[in-house]
């Protein structure tokens, strides 16, 4: 369980994150959602203090992070991002064990890990395993990015739009992926991104964000019920009228 | 060529010596404080900029400063802890030739870090590494390429400069270039330089194939050129260890300056303390002037000679008015003794001394015999001179007593001197009264009719340290007092400067028949 408690965080000429309060319950997947610059992203970096919050606590399981030396802490909280950052001079194997190998797994165990992680994203181990980072398409290195995530057996997953620079094929594969992943680990996971489609697919919950506040949180059936506001209304509005035009194309109807 | 060749391992071997030590050094020291430079932002400009200003220091100024810096360090040193410091040769040479390697190294290991993709430095952190693992797992390996190609920039330029480490006293292959341009043998410097560019290429080539390795992540390439590296510094540390155990006792060191006489006067003496004495010797050759008598001050050398007039105006800081031969030789024996602990053995019967020298036919031609015949036609003239002439107490004299004023003054190196005034590129020269060269390109020398110029009688200096606990050193070399007049000198260096023979030779064929050759 995640819990964000009045967290702020102000830089010189401003505020990025102003007094969020979140609870993310145990096996719930919450998406941040909101703009570029609402600060959905430096709120997801709080929790593993890549950003150290100005006020404000995080605590994980009920206990307080700011008591935790940083990389341990992150140890224990799976990361994902949209630049991936898979190490160029390591091998697939090698990105996914990095975790592993920090906390000191023998080497046996993360072999098994690595290959457990390679079929559960969906590569397959013999062919994937001793390949550098550049000779993956930007999918694949998507796909190593989430097992390197998920390796040490996190209790919490942060996503930072894993899926954003890809194409909307194999964005969709990799959201089924996701999908199938963590109803079948049961994960806590805080998944950000500005697109709403990708919100109401994968989350429980959404929390849509504007100039560094919370706007509304509930989930996708109460966000598209009962909007606060015009600014989520019209957040809703694009995909309802997605959905309507293809509605009418399968009816045969036409525009 | 032979003669030169057979030179070429041994100074080779030392040239090597000396570059992969500053290499290493620099290395050990410029990578850490890269990466702390690259932790602590602040500091970059100041440090990046320390690094810099060293860089733009001359590099021979660089290496010759070291030398009385060492030397205050030494004293320092020896008062405090009882433990002197040599301040000629290697050491002088390898801590210069270390500070020229730093900026390269430094600066590339600061872009080669600070050049690593952000993504990566938050992947690193995100992955849950400390900043130490970090360091060594992401941004040293990724920045590895590009601080192995500062280190190759740091080779090429150090194995250069160590050339430049000939005058303080370190064994390079500029030994060749510098004896070599003194005693006009062209076969020497050529071989000198050839084999400074062949090392700079081979050890360029070598780095680069580390550079490649580390850019390809190559084990195999990076174990070629990690065992090629391994073998020079097997080499050097091999040489080193012989000459540990080959020299049980310590050679004398004889020292000789960078021109023509200094080489035959140093042989000389090696031959003369050999034969005498049977101890070995090692002669340290192409000192600075000022490096030289340092040296023997503090115990670095053990006897060279020098010239009563340099003593009394440069180190004694006398001059002005005229001065007899013997009071200046007995002032100067007087002060180096009291001062110093320098014995002067006695003057070798010759003077060198500074002289303005014409070519004859122009000399004539314009009516000038003496020097007080230059005034009224200095203003048409120019005058060439060595580097040091023009700030020399003797040259203010000169002016002052016989009001000269020539159209130019020209810097030039005393090898070319000679040749500048008989080509008529300049008119007068300040000429050495026992070069060679003054008969064989037919060059008068003007009286000094007022006696400005102070005597400069040869006189054999004896450091402190054998002048007490080895008689024999100085009683072997006490027949050479009086043995050369200056027609002597004269021809012993027109056989080295005209007929290209070797130093060596011409005081071995001296010392054998007596007299010097016809």
């Amino acid at each position: 369980m995640i819990e964000l408690e009045e967290l702020t965080k102000r830089y010189a000429d401003s505020v990025a994150v102003d007094r969020l309060s979140l609870r993310v319950a145990a096996g719930e997947v919450l998406v941040l959602l909101g703009g570029s610059g609402c600060g959905k992203t430096t709120t997801l970096k709080m929790i593993n203090r890549l950003i150290e919050p100005t006020s404000g606590r995080v605590r994980l399981d009920g206990r307080d992070t700011a008591e935790i030396e940083p990389h341990s802490l992150r140890r224990g909280i799976g990361y994902a991002f949209q630049a991936v950052g898979l190490f160029p001079h390591m091998s697939v194997a090698g990105n996914i064990g990095v975790t592993p190998q920090l906390l000191g797994w023998p080497d046996a165990r993360v072999r098994e890990r690595v290959d457990a992680l390679l079929e559960l994203v969906e590569l397959e181990p013999a062919g994937f395993r001793e390949r550098l980072p550049h000779q993956l398409s930007g999918g694949q290195q998507q796909r190593v990015g989430l097992a390197r995530a998920l390796a040490a057996e996190p209790r919490v997953l942060l996503l930072d739009e894993p899926f954003g620079a890809l194409d909307p094929l194999t964005r969709d594969r990799l959201q089924q992926s996701f999908q199938a992943i963590r109803s079948r680990l049961g994960l806590t996971a805080v998944f950000v991104t500005h697109d709403m489609v990708e919100a109401l697919l994968l989350g429980d919950r959404i929390a849509v964000m504007r100039d560094g506040a919370l706007v509304q949180v509930g989930t996708p059936e109460q966000l598209l019920r009962e909007p606060a506001g015009d600014y989520v209304a019209d957040l809703m509005a694009t995909p309802r009228r997605q959905a309507e035009v293809m509605e009418r194309y399968l009816e045969g109807g036409g525009r | 060529m032979s003669e030169q060749l057979a030179l070429l391992p041994g100074y080779g071997i030392a040239h090597l010596r000396l570059t992969l030590v500053a290499l290493a050094v620099g290395a050990a020291l410029s990578v850490p404080a890269g990466i702390w430079v690259t932790r602590r932002k602040s500091l970059e400009p100041g440090i990046l900029g320390v690094a810099s200003v060293i860089q733009t220091i001359p590099s021979l100024a660089l290496l010759a400063i070291m030398v009385p810096a060492l030397g205050a360090l030494g004293a320092l040193t020896a008062s405090w802890f009882g433990v002197s410091l040599r301040s000629i040769g290697y050491v002088p040479a390898v801590i210069a030739l270390t500070l020229y390697s730093v900026l390269p190294i430094l600066r590339n290991t600061v872009t080669g870090i600070e050049g690593v993709d952000p993504a990566l430095v938050e992947a690193a952190r995100g992955v849950g590494m400390t900043p130490g693992q970090r360091l060594a797992r992401v941004e040293l390996p990724l920045a590895l390429p590009v601080i192995v190609a500062g280190v190759r920039t740091a080779a090429v330029w150090v194995v250069g400069t160590a050339t430049l480490s000939t005058p303080v006293g370190a064994t390079s292959l500029g030994n060749f270039i510098f004896s070599g341009l003194q005693t006009r043998n062209t076969t020497a410097v050529l071989v000198g330089c050839v084999a400074a560019a062949a090392l700079a290429l081979a050890l360029d080539q070598t780095i680069r194939l580390l550079e490649v390795g580390a850019r390809r992540r190559s084990r195999g390439l990076l174990a070629a050129a990690g065992a090629v590296l391994l073998l020079l510094y097997g080499v050097t540390a091999a040489s080193v260890a012989f000459e540990r155990l080959g020299g049980g006792e310590r050679s004398l060191r004889i020292g000789a300056k960078a021109f023509t006489e200094q080489y035959i006067l140093a042989e000389l003496m090696a031959q003369q303390v050999a034969r005498g004495t049977g101890r070995p010797t090692e002669i340290v050759s192409s000192l600075g002037s000022t490096v030289a008598f340092d040296a023997l001050r503090s115990g670095d050398l053990d006897v060279y000679v020098d010239y009563s007039g340099t003593i009394w105006a440069t180190i004694m800081k006398r001059g002005g008015s005229f001065v007899d031969r013997d009071t200046v030789l007995a002032e100067v024996s007087r002060f180096l003794s009291r001062e110093h602990g320098i014995r002067v053995l006695g003057s070798l019967g010759f003077e060198n001394t500074y002289a303005l020298g014409m070519r004859a036919d122009r000399a004539e031609s314009l009516g000038l015999r003496r020097i007080g015949d230059l005034p009224r036609v200095a203003e048409r003239l120019e005058i060439g001179g060595d580097y040091e002439f023009f700030q020399r107490a003797e040259w203010k004299a000169l002016v002052e007593a016989y009001g000269l004023a020539f159209r130019a003054e020209r810097s030039m190196d005393p090898a070319l001197m000679y040749q500048a005034v008989a080509t008529g590129d300049v008119d007068v020269i300040s000429a050495f009264s026992t070069d060679g060269r003054i008969a064989a390109y037919d060059i008068v020398l003007l009286q000094d009719e007022r006696g400005v110029i102070p005597p400069y009688d040869a006189i054999l200096l004896v450091g402190p340290r054998i002048a007490e606990a080895e008689p024999g050193v100085a009683a072997a070399l006490e027949s050479l007092v009086g043995a050369l007049d200056a027609g002597t000198m004269q021809r012993l260096n027109l056989a080295v400067d005209r007929d290209g023979r070797a130093p060596a030779d011409v005081a071995r064929g001296f010392l054998d028949a007596g007299r010097a050759p016809e």
